[in-house]
């Protein structure tokens, strides 16, 4: 029950106007002292001031046919430690009190943790998922933008450990409407903080509550280790109630007026997450730098260098972890990236540093494939065993299992290279050569506009020759390196996409990227039905499945088969538009210098 | 959703006393419930702390020209709202009476109230009228309050004869005593010599406490105020019976 009016009963006598603030008084504090909660009775004694100078507002709790209504919550913050003497003032004093602010239910303390992926899904898509548990209880509770709640869920048994992927949340509506959002990421725990709740009453003349007081006093944990990191100001929030609306609105009304009290503007888990001195949102897979055209282009390289060199770092924690697919995916891509820049690096950046470390990332690249390729089999697993006519869904799990294996090996010599002393050498060795090449005045011979446009122009031209150059007689190693050239041309887009014009921009990658997309479901395709032959040869091998599996493996060879035909037919008319003169002219935008 | 009504002809029988108690145990159990003052004097409206004001009054609700919804109240107990009573109330024939369809007024009035609440608790006035007719054509069942007296008897009775030669939905009527003083021999004779098998007659029971009669003064249902009591043991025992008798599913599974 919300309220506790056995508590109150005693209290409830009408008191005489001229000691009702004192009876208010005595009701918080005996409320509080009870439960022996330290933060809880900061708390109150904030709210304490406070209501000793709310209560004196002139609030009739007769609305007017269009007074404004309070229809949602309206949150206010504390700015003032409890210690500080002009809290509570600035409310205009009226001889006529209407309202009086009584104790509501028990004080009691959660423990509060935020979610949401490294790159911030949840957070971008307006949506805030917080684990509150009580003493003996635990939920789940998905919000949006304004507060509201789109779906909760009981967490408590078996209790959830973090980090978390969707398939190991307790199945229900809440999870349902992740998936869209999550795709393959896991959760992790973005802020933990513990909040010392209390609720006070506001009421009218009859002791009728109009609305809720709800004081709340977080304090956030240290994200690694003991300890709290921070509290920041005590949350008031004003709860209206169904039918006080108008009357809630006055009271929040009086509340803005008063000295220390200031309207929130930021969230509990924006709050939280300052604490622990980041930002929501502060990690994104893309890169993003700003360059300026007039800029040297060896520095330019190496802003574009050193970002993506902290982007792959800040995924490497996670990789190794294995926490989901994603890290790995991202670490991929800077590496790919990285060595993009470094192949069109040679005019600007100093001979050495390109032969040192062109094959160092090189290496580091293939390091990680073995792993991806059994990530990405295993992710597309479910679509496969769906598309199954002839074979039955568990006649194909023996190959699951073996993928499983494999992908445990692969990992395992992922992680061995990532610890060896050749990755730390390339790590330390990058760092210090990177932060060298931004000291070092530059070479002058190119600005970054102009280097911009001369590299995107040679990576198209690339494209279109090699591409020109492919006929249906062409073996599919001639599409996979179109492919290749594709991708560096796309990084190079991406690289310089700060002096470049959005829509062009916009408008380049998209030509490129319905290329992009045939090529790659035809190399994916392609390969994946030579590795599908070596599988099944390993599987006879170590006589890991029977017979049926390898039936069920040939009919995904055959539907592997025809999409492959079918993405070949298809290259040949998007290369034609590609390279038609609207196709072109998209990317030749880019190519232009400004200045 | 289902819709209780507290009715009895008779007046100061306890349908107030009731009618509160059922709304609060039923809300403390998680169903999401409306308790609507229909009676001019606004008892239960009282003890809610709620003023006993509509908007338009009566005339303008069963009109239609201000929706029900607007008039709804919060009470200070979770998932309690209040429709509270106003003083043209007493004049509720007549504007139901001017009503094209006037016997099923009130149920269309509160049919579009089903998707937020799971229970809908009538407190009735005493009387026979018009408003009699339209809480039967509303309600699924009648909780009727009787003083163990011969004449009590004698009410159920004609109630349950009335209702039988209602032409239209006929509610479920579940009878209970109430007030009921063990101290007095009336009230024991009267209890002892009832049949027990009697079907629309609880088991259950409402002893007469000074408890219940101070709700008015505490202005809040004595099952919240004091749980633990004698009182609020007997009216959980009455609200299961209702509840069973009602057919409503736990809170969990209404919708
Ligand atoms: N079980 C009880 N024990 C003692 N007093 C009771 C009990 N039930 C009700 N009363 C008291 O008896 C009086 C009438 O009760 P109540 O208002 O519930 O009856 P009612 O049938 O709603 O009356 P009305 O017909 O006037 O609406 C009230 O003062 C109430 O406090
Ligand atoms: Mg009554």
């Amino acid at each position: 029950m919300r309220l506790n009016r056995v508590a109150e009963a005693a209290a409830a006598e009408p008191a005489a106007a001229g000691n009702q603030a004192e009876s208010v008084k005595r009701g918080v504090l005996g409320t509080t002292a009870s439960r022996e909660l330290p933060v809880v009775l900061a708390g109150a004694a904030i709210a304490e001031k406070l209501i000793l100078h709310v209560f004196l507002v002139n609030c009739s709790d007769k609305a007017q046919e269009d007074a404004p209504l309070l229809t949602a919550p309206q949150e206010f913050v504390l700015v003032s430690g409890p210690d500080r003497a002009d809290t509570g003032q600035g409310i205009p004093e009226f001889k006529d009190p209407r309202f009086l602010v009584l104790p509501g239910g028990r004080p009691r303390t959660v423990r509060r943790t935020w979610l949401d992926t490294f790159d911030w899904r949840l957070f971008r898509a307006g949506l805030t998922l917080e684990l509150v548990a009580g003493r003996s209880t635990a939920e789940l509770v998905l919000t949006g933008c304004d507060g509201e709640q789109v779906a909760a869920e009981p967490a408590a048994d078996p209790p959830i450990r973090w980090p978390c992927r969707l398939d190991q949340l307790p199945a229900g509506p809440l999870r349902e409407r992740l998936v869209p959002v999550l795709g393959v990421r896991a959760l992790l725990p973005v802020a933990r903080a513990t909040s010392a709740l209390a609720e006070l009453r506001a009421v009218n003349a009859d002791e009728k509550t109009i609305a809720i007081l709800a004081l709340d006093q977080m304090r956030v944990a240290r994200p690694a280790g003991a300890g709290t990191c921070g509290a920041p100001p005590a949350r008031l929030s004003v709860r209206p109630l169904r039918g006080y609306q108008a009357q809630a609105a006055k009271l929040a009304a009086a509340l803005a007026l008063t000295t220390g009290v200031d309207q929130a503007t930021e969230s509990p888990f924006e709050a939280a997450v300052a604490a622990t001195g980041r930002r929501p949102g502060d990690y994104t897979g893309k890169l993003d730098v700003r360059l300026t055209g007039a800029m040297p282009a060896s520095l330019a390289l190496g802003t574009v260098l050193g970002r993506l060199f902290d982007t792959a770092l800040a995924n490497l924690p996670g990789t190794m972890a294995d926490i989901d697919t994603e890290f790995l995916h991202d670490l991929r891509v800077c590496v790919r990236r990285t060595r993009s820049v470094l192949k069109a690096a040679a005019p600007v950046l100093p001979g050495g540093l390109l032969d040192r470390y062109r094959p160092e990332f090189k290496w580091l690249g293939d390091l990680t494939t073995p792993t991806r390729d059994f990530d990405v089999y295993i992710l597309q697993y479910p679509a496969m065993r769906q598309a199954l006519r002839a074979a039955s869904e568990s006649e194909l799990e023996p190959f699951l299992h073996f993928l499983q294996r494999r992908r445990a090996a692969a990992f395992r010599q992922l992680v061995t290279g990532l610890r060896s002393a050749r990755f730390k050498s390339l790590a330390a060795g990058w760092r210090a050569d990177l932060e060298r090449l931004t000291s070092v005045p530059p070479s002058r011979r190119y600005a970054a506009d102009a280097y911009a446009a001369t590299t995107i122009a040679r990576a198209h031209r690339r494209v279109l020759r090699d591409g020109q150059a492919i006929t249906p007689a062409s073996p599919p190693q001639a599409l996979h390196e179109l492919r290749k050239r594709c991708k560096e041309l796309r990084y190079l887009i991406e690289v310089f996409a700060s002096l470049r014009d959005q829509a062009e921009q916009a408008r380049a990658i998209s030509e490129l990227k319905t290329l992009q997309d045939c090529l790659g479901e035809f190399q994916d395709t392609d390969v994946q039905s030579a590795e599908l032959r070596v599988f099944a040869n390993a599987m006879m091998a170590d006589r890991s499945a029977p017979a049926e599996t390898l039936l069920a493996m040939g009919e995904i060879a055959g539907a592997l088969a025809v999409r492959q035909a079918a993405a070949r037919q298809e290259f040949a008319r998007l290369f034609a538009g590609f390279c038609g003169p609207h196709g072109r002219a998209g990317i030749e935008a880019l190519t232009k210098a400004r200045s | 959703m289902k819709v209780i009504a507290t009715y009895n002809i008779k007046g100061g029988v306890g349908k107030t006393a009731t009618a509160v108690n059922i709304a609060c145990l039923a809300a403390s159990e998680g169903y999401r419930v409306l308790l609507w003052d229909l009676d001019p004097q606004a008892a239960a409206t009282f003890l809610f702390r709620v003023r006993p004001k509509v908007k338009g009054g009566g005339k303008a609700l069963i009109a239609g020209k201000r929706p029900v919804d607007d008039a709804i109240k919060a009470t200070d107990f979770d998932n309690l709202d209040l429709l509270p009573a106003d003083f043209t109330y007493r004049h509720l024939d007549l504007h139901l009476d001017s009503e094209r369809k006037s016997g099923t007024r009130l149920r269309n009035l509160i049919t579009p109230l089903r998707r937020q609440y799971d229970l809908i608790v009538l407190d009735c006035p005493p009387s026979i009228s018009l408003l009699s007719e339209n809480v039967l054509q509303a309600a699924d069942l009648l909780l009727v309050p009787l003083i163990p007296t011969t004449l009590s008897v004698r009410t159920l009775d004609q109630l349950t004869g009335f209702i039988a030669g209602f032409d239209g939905r006929r509610p479920q009527i579940l009878a209970f005593f109430s007030m009921l003083d063990r101290r007095k021999r009336l009230h024991t004779e009267t209890v002892e010599q009832l049949p027990a098998e009697r079907k629309d007659l609880a088991a259950a029971w409402i002893p007469a406490l000074s408890v219940i009669e101070r709700m008015s003064v505490q202005r809040a249902p004595v099952t919240a105020t004091a749980p633990r009591s004698q009182a609020a043991r007997h009216y959980r025992e009455l609200w299961a019976e209702t509840r069973k008798r009602a057919n409503l599913p736990p809170p969990a599974a209404v919708g």
